[in-house]
């Protein structure tokens, strides 16, 4: 105990306090939280019921105790399951701050969840469904798909999916690592800034073209060329080129002459 | 090499501090310095140095025919196709990384190497070669302007005036042929640039189906890509005929068009509202600017972007230029419902759409 008063006025006394403090208070909060693992149930009712207790506690703030929306989130009224399967399993929501858009984060709900989630929204209205995996399996016809993508998403997200900057740090994604599902589903519901592609202007088959090319070209295609340098061509490699090798022989240019030869140095 | 070399000399055999070769006059301050005393270096006093640093240039020099001889297995020896998983690289070709390794290091062995040799073998006495007198000797002019005068005399275009005018006149006249060949650059524009294929009751193709578009179909929020009904057709690529290929580039490029649909009661302008059909709007694809095309819908904002130079125009707003570049708006398409229930064009557009050019106005 002597010890113990003795070393309370350690400079970093405070800090060890400091710690046990927040590792209790996280303690009991672990302990006394509700379970996140909800189990699954077969019966689509209960699984509405579910997602809804998981949206009035989880979404509600934003969007609105009914889902019609408020200032500070979009109504979900008919942006169907295959909006909150994607906005969700990307992690893009819940939002972590407000700001230009919502970007991809570790997902926080668990896959049951967002499926009562995707029930809940699914039955305020009717909007995109969730794809099937034959849908968006990449064994599409790739040409076409490249001919698509070039006319009607290369302007945003480059046309070898690199991505790129839109107005006001809006920014469309790079496409390298999406899953298929959600490549599909962001076409389906247009996540934030992005347009949508219905099925009635871009039917079924189109977006499975697509989805095999982006799948093609971001996971198969290798760079035979050396570095891809964002495969933006002569405009990327030639700032390459100008800037770091440039200032490569600058530097050995500036290390040459900054070495005297000459026995006496001063 | 030479910090090691330096502490390999001793002080005492360095050489005599010297003092400038040249002495300023008294109250002369911008009198020449000259040059400043040679000073040795250490291969020029320490032979072990210098031949130290001939083992080292002929080591760059050897590095450089082993690359040459890399690249020149690197192209018999490698498959083309061969690709390469390199850390941080990602995947890439193994014989093209070769090529460039070696071809880079034979290169840079040859000049480090020579670099190397002048710095450390090469004498470094600086000599001053003086410049020879500008204007020749007055006998050599002189002879000039005899034998110059002597030729005119002898040509007789002093006293024959008529071979004097007609010769100027013909060589004035000989340009003139390589200005007419300037007509060759191409046929005049004539009205080309002011009109598309968009004619009334045209009707609006959706570029991902090839079919036409109803209404419905256009849902808000979604973006469509539409030419004008028959385009493909008559120069598609998919007839496939060489010489129309570049009509197509052409035709296409005056004729994209984008649909969107907003809000009715979000568009600002009675005329945009008027020439859409319940909130779909159609307008061309083309930045008026420099002629990009541009696609960079932002469906919340109705906010379109062109990657070129950042020009954002205002879908809602008579596709008004909110930023960057652009001078002009982007020129709407008035459309109609026709009698199947389609898209339609009601005439072309009102103005050329695409870059300015010299006529335009």
């Amino acid at each position: 105990m002597k010890k113990l008063s003795a070393r309370r006025r350690h400079p970093l006394a405070a800090i060890v306090v400091l710690i046990f403090a927040l590792a209790a208070t996280g303690g009991l909060y672990a302990a006394f939280a509700p379970a996140k693992k909800a189990e699954a149930d077969d019966s689509a009712s209960i699984a509405v019921e579910a997602g809804k207790k998981l949206y009035l506690s989880g979404c509600s703030t934003c969007h609105g105790l009914d889902a019609q929306g408020s200032s500070d989130g979009p109504s979900l009224v008919g942006v169907g399951a295959a909006a909150v399967d994607f906005q969700v399993s990307t992690g893009r929501m819940p939002l972590q701050q407000p700001g230009a858009q919502a970007p991809r984060k570790p997902e926080v709900y668990t896959e049951t969840q967002i499926a009562q989630l995707s029930a809940y929204v699914a039955s305020l209205g009717v909007g995109p469904k969730i794809p099937t995996a034959n849908m968006y399996a990449p064994d599409g016809d790739v040409v076409n798909g490249a001919e698509l993508f070039r006319t009607n998403c290369s302007q945003c997200h480059n046309f070898s999916g690199e991505g790129g900057a839109l107005t006001e740090g809006k920014f469309a994604p790079p496409l390298k690592d999406v899953d298929p599902k959600h490549i599909y589903e962001a076409m389906l519901s247009g996540p934030q800034n992005m347009p949508s592609f219905p099925d009635s202007t871009m039917p079924e088959q189109q977006k499975k073209d697509i989805v095999t090319y982006v799948h093609e070209t971001t996971k198969k295609e290798p760079n035979p060329g050396g570095l891809g340098l964002g495969r933006l061509g002569p405009v990327s490699e030639g700032l390459f080129g100008w800037v770091i090798a440039l200032g490569l022989l600058i530097g050995c240019a500036i290390w040459i002459a900054a070495r005297t030869p000459k026995a006496r140095t001063k | 090499m030479s910090s090691q070399d330096k502490s390999e000399v001793p002080e005492e055999h360095l050489p005599e501090v010297h003092a400038s070769a040249h002495v300023p006059a008294e109250g002369d301050p911008f009198a020449d310095p000259g040059l400043p005393a040679h000073e040795p270096r250490v291969t020029d006093i320490d032979e072990k140095a210098a031949n130290r640093a001939e083992r080292q240039v002929a080591f760059l020099f050897v590095i450089s025919m082993l690359s040459t001889i890399g690249f020149i297995w690197a192209y018999v020896g490698i498959d083309k196709y061969r690709i390469i998983d390199i850390f941080f690289f990602g995947k890439i070709g193994a014989q093209n990384l070769a090529l460039g390794g070696f071809l880079g290091l034979a290169l840079f062995c040859i000049g480090a190497g020579a670099i190397h040799w002048a710095r450390t073998l090469m004498t470094d006495e600086e000599i001053v070669q003086e410049r020879h007198e500008f204007t020749s000797d007055p006998e050599t002019r002189e002879y000039a302007i005899r034998e110059f005068s002597q030729g005119a005399a002898d040509s007789v275009i002093g006293r024959r005036p008529l071979i004097r005018r007609t010769m100027i006149g013909a060589m004035a006249l000989v340009p003139l042929s390589g200005v007419v060949l300037l007509r060759d650059l191409g046929p005049l524009p004539g009205t080309k640039l002011r009109h598309t294929d968009w004619k009334p009751g045209v009707e609006l193709i959706n570029e991902a189906t090839g079919l036409p578009i109803k209404p419905n179909d256009i849902v808000k929020g979604s973006l469509t890509m539409v030419l004008p009904d028959g385009l493909v057709e008559k120069y598609g690529p998919a007839g496939q005929k060489e010489e129309l290929s570049h009509g197509w580039l052409e035709k296409a490029g005056m004729s994209a068009v984008l649909v969107v649909r907003l809000e009715p009661e979000d568009i600002k302008s009675k005329k945009e509202l008027d020439w859409g059909y319940e909130g779909i709007v159609a307008y061309s694809k083309i930045c008026t600017h420099v002629g990009c095309p541009i696609g960079l819908y932002e469906q919340q904002t109705h906010h379109l972007l062109c990657p070129c130079h950042q020009s954002t125009f205002d879908l809602a707003d008579d596709g008004k230029v909110v930023f960057g570049p652009a001078a002009r708006s982007l020129p709407q398409l008035k459309i109609h419902v026709n009698e199947a229930g389609n898209l339609a064009a009601s005439q072309d557009f009102a103005e050329p759409v695409g870059a300015s050019f010299w006529e335009r106005g």
